[in-house]
C-alpha cells in the first residue's frame, strides 16, 4: 500500500526537520520541499488512472473532447500553482504565495473563457 | 529511491551544521558562510531535479 510509504516517508522527513531547524533553517526547508514533491510525485501513477477513467467515460458518453481536455488541464494549472503558493507561503513569503494565486486564477478563467463563450451562444441561440 | 533521498538531505544537513560549529569555535567565520552556501547549493541541485520530474509528469498526465 501507497499509503504507509508516504506516511512513513513523512514522518521520518518531520523528525529530520526538527533536527536540522535548530542550527540550519533553510536546510529544513529544503528538506520539508523535497518531502513535499517525493509525496506528489508518488501519487502520480493514481493520478493518471483516474485521469484515463474519466476519459474512458467521456469517450461513451461522447462529450466534447475539447471540454473535457480544457478541464483536465485547468485540474493541472490549479495542482501546479497550489503546490507553488504552499511551499513558499512555508518559507513565511505569503505576498508571493498571493500572487502566485491570483496567476493561477487568471490562467483557469483564460482557460475557462472558450466554454463559457460557446455556452453563452447556445443560450443565445434558445432565445427567439 | 525516494527514502534515499530524505536521508541523502539529512544528512547534508547535519554534517554541514556539525563542521559549522567546528569552523566557528575555529574562529573561521567566512569559512563557515561559504560551507552553508555550498551546502545548500548542492540540495538545491537535487531538489530542481525533482521539480523538474513533477513538471513533466504534470505536463504528460495533464495534456499540456
Amino acid at each position: 500500500m501507497i499509503i504507509f510509504k508516504i506516511v512513513g516517508i513523512a514522518i521520518v522527513a518531520t523528525i529530520f526537520i526538527i533536527v536540522i531547524k535548530e542550527e540550519k533553517p533553510e536546510m529544513a526547508f529544503l528538506l520539508s520541499m523535497v518531502t513535499g514533491l517525493l509525496i506528489l510525485i508518488l501519487v502520480f501513477d493514481q493520478i493518471k488512472l483516474i485521469i484515463d477513467l474519466v476519459m474512458q467515460l467521456a469517450e461513451k458518453g461522447n462529450i466534447d473532447l475539447l471540454y473535457l481536455n480544457t478541464i483536465i488541464k485547468i485540474v493541472g494549472i490549479a495542482y501546479v500553482g497550489e503546490f507553488g503558493a504552499q511551499i513558499t507561503k512555508d518559507a513565511n513569503e505569503s505576498a508571493l504565495a498571493g500572487k502566485i494565486e491570483i496567476a493561477t486564477k487568471i490562467l483557469i478563467m483564460f482557460l475557462a473563457l472558450p466554454v463559457m463563450i460557446s455556452l453563452l451562444e447556445i443560450v443565445i441561440d434558445l432565445i427567439p | 529511491m525516494d527514502i534515499d533521498l530524505i536521508f541523502k538531505i539529512a544528512g547534508v544537513g547535519i554534517f554541514i551544521s556539525i563542521i559549522n560549529i567546528v569552523l566557528k569555535q575555529a574562529n573561521k567565520e567566512e569559512q563557515a558562510q561559504m560551507l552553508t552556501l555550498v551546502g545548500v547549493i548542492v540540495v538545491l541541485m537535487i531538489v530542481i531535479q525533482l521539480i523538474n520530474e513533477l513538471f513533466n509528469d504534470v505536463r504528460s498526465v495533464f495534456k499540456f
